[in-house]
């Protein structure tokens, strides 16, 4: 009895010895995360701890549940009120079960942030969207645009019809080209319904209805992947570019091959080091979260909050030969 | 007078009262619990704070509420494996309810009805048909939540009325929360249906021989038939409680929630087989586990260590008392 109470305590003693060390006057900021053991996490806990560095007076507490859930989540923000953090940036498993919990923090002084996935405007001073459906729509032309200088034939291979950020991204895409891509000459899109058998059909129909076809684009994980395998299969690597957003650990095999130049997606280590300055901004610098207010988030930039306190981080993060093997192993 | 003999005594326990208690596994799981708060008390010096300890106890009353009726269908021999999915079902129709503008007190009523509904229709197909209760509560399990999934989707129900959140965030008095009290009620009532009743006595009965208990006038079906009633009926009342906690619903809400509730009842020393065991345990197990999870929590323990660490809690907890009493035999032989 007595051998396990020592151990319990010794036990308990030994982590408190570990978290003593980082106690001192620094402002406490809490990088809450949807659940443990998820690399997209893992990397912004990176962009976190480079910001934590760089602000020099943080001590970063990452932290998340096991279990993507609502009320794991909720124990943990209950945990971090109890230790007096000055600061939650957390990405939620749920827009409103977190609400309640969130609110409580705020009437207790602690700041609290929502970013990468969003808490009701209620429960949160401000949210930090990755990227936003304009820079997406942009960013998919210039992905096809950067490498066919002389312009060409394109076409789109979206996920469902019915997708709502696919159409989003595809309607801002359509509304920049004619200013900014003028040689960029939009064919078709196509939908290939997030599903690989039917995307792959798909592509192979772009393929063979337009023989001049440069590029296609694909913003969705899913329709990348299988343009890719056609363009691979059918031995068009260097006549056909596909591009989109694609995640780097899948679509690696395909920027090695050629099959692709480059694709991009949001960067979760800015997505982190991001959320770590706007929570040092308004912990610290006691700047207000109100629509239309710019908050600066270091080496990435500045933010504009729009009418919701939602921000836009960046345009998606280009992955090509220079940097996709680095980013592969993160997600 | 004083040369008359006492009378001769026959011993209706082996051992005497005081060391019967002090050795009893409620005991060690007291010392256990007493242990880890001075270790929380040491490590953090957030945790002795009293608002941090009322917040803690929010992390285990829903799951002891459910936890306490769980216990007596377990010592009655029986389990019921849906009662997340019943919390989840009956969390979706009070949001269904409130779209429709239902009152709070209707909101409640919807709650627990829908819960005493769900636990009736476990009772009735493990007692009319003689199904095991394991196999139907996984049926139930899944069918429950999903109707849920069917209503809801990847939607949420929000807008409960503003009077509803009391039952989840209200505080009945200082850091006394409504759940809290709740809790506390739910425990005294249930110890006393259980260790004070004839129907207490029943439930053992039951669990130590249904077939015993059949041939001594119990009637053996009519009791189970309540005890799932009554967890239905709790895990209703849980479903307000989290509901209003989290002021919405989703299918998905108090998932995996009816493993944590059955460690629950197992930690606090309720025999799996049936036949024994205590409310007071349950409690005290409810306790040591909000204990650890918050404990941990302060100190920021990642999710996966407090898992691991509340398995090992398990193990060790049920393994020292077979260890102890193997040790004592060996000493007296």
């Amino acid at each position: 009895m007595s051998i396990w109470k020592k151990l319990l305590v010794t036990a308990a003693f030994s982590a408190a010895m570990v978290v003593n060390a980082a106690y001192a006057d620094n402002v406490k900021i809490a990088l809450v995360v949807k659940s443990l053991g998820n690399g997209f996490f893992d990397a912004a806990n990176k962009g976190a701890e480079e910001a934590a560095k760089e602000l020099g007076d943080v001590d970063l507490i990452y932290t998340g549940p096991t279990k993507a859930t609502a009320e794991a989540q909720i124990e943990m923000v209950n945990s971090l009120i109890a230790q007096k953090v000055n600061a939650i940036a957390i990405s939620a498993n749920d827009a409103d079960a977190l609400v309640p919990a969130l609110k409580k923090a705020m009437e207790r002084g602690i700041t609290v942030i929502s970013w990468d996935s969003g808490v009701a405007p209620e429960g949160r001073q401000l949210h930090l969207n990755p990227s936003d459906t304009n820079l997406i729509g942009e960013t998919i032309i210039k992905l096809a645009a950067d490498y066919l200088p002389e312009g060409g034939d394109v076409a789109i291979l979206s996920a469902a019809s019915t997708a709502t950020n696919q159409n989003a991204w595809i309607d801002a895409a359509k509304k920049v080209l004619p200013e900014k891509f003028p040689k960029i000459n939009l064919v078709a899109t196509v939908y290939g319904d997030d599903d690989s058998a039917k995307s792959t059909d798909e592509a192979k129909g772009l393929l063979k209805s337009y023989p001049n076809l440069k590029a296609i684009i694909a913003p969705t994980t899913v329709g990348v992947v299988a343009a890719a395998q056609v363009v691979t299969d059918e031995g068009l690597i260097g006549k056909v570019n596909v591009t989109g957003l694609a995640l780097p650990s899948e679509f690696k095999k395909f920027i090695d091959n050629g099959a692709s130049q480059a694709v991009a997606l949001w960067n979760p280590i800015d997505l982190g080091y991001s959320a770590i300055y706007l929570a040092h901004d308004l912990a610290v610098k006691k700047e207000e979260a109100k629509p239309g207010a710019t908050l600066s988030i270091g080496r990435v930039g500045k933010v504009t909050l729009d009418d919701t306190n939602s921000a836009a981080m960046a345009p998606p993060f280009q992955f090509d030969k220079s940097n996709i093997e680095e980013f592969s192993k993160i997600y | 007078m004083t040369d008359t003999p006492a009378p001769r005594r026959i011993p209706d326990r082996l051992d005497k009262p005081f060391t019967s208690a002090v050795f009893s596994w409620e005991a060690l799981l007291a010392a256990v619990a007493v242990a880890i708060f001075i270790a929380n008390s040491l490590a953090s010096p957030y945790f002795l704070d009293p608002w941090s300890l009322s917040d803690l106890t929010f992390n285990f009353t829903e799951k002891a509420i459910v936890a306490f009726a769980m216990a007596l269908l377990i010592i009655a021999g029986e389990i019921d494996l849906s009662v997340a999915a019943i919390i989840a079902l009956a969390s979706t129709l009070m949001g269904m309810a409130a779209q429709v503008g239902v009152g709070t007190a209707g909101l409640v009523a919807i709650g627990i009805a829908i819960g005493l509904a769900c636990g009736a229709f476990n009772g009735l197909l493990v007692t009319r048909l003689g199904l095991p209760s394991i196999v139907v509560t996984i049926g139930t399990m899944t069918l429950y939540r999903g109707i849920a999934f069917i209503i809801l989707g990847d939607q949420a129900y929000k807008g409960y009325p503003a009077s509803f959140a009391f039952f989840g965030q209200g505080y009945v008095w200082w850091v006394v929360s409504f759940e809290l009290l709740l809790f506390v009620f739910a425990a005294v009532a249930y110890w006393a249906l259980l260790h004070r009743t004839s129907f207490g006595r029943r439930v053992f009965a039951i669990g130590n021989n249904p077939v015993a208990a059949q041939f001594s006038g119990v009637r053996v079906g009519r009791i189970k038939f309540i005890l799932f009633c009554l967890t239905g009926l709790m895990s209703g009342i849980a479903a307000v409680l989290i509901t209003s906690r989290l002021g919405s619903t989703r299918p998905s809400i108090a998932q995996g929630y009816e493993l944590e509730i059955i460690t629950m009842v197992v930690l606090g020393g309720v025999n799996i087989l049936g036949g024994a065991g205590s409310i007071l345990g349950v409690v005290l197990a409810a306790l040591i586990m909000g204990l650890v999870t918050f404990g941990l929590g302060l100190l920021n323990v990642p999710g996966i260590v407090m898992s691991i660490f509340v398995g090992l809690l398990l193990i060790v907890v049920i393994a020292l008392p077979i260890v102890w009493r193997r040790m004592r035999r060996e000493r007296v032989a």
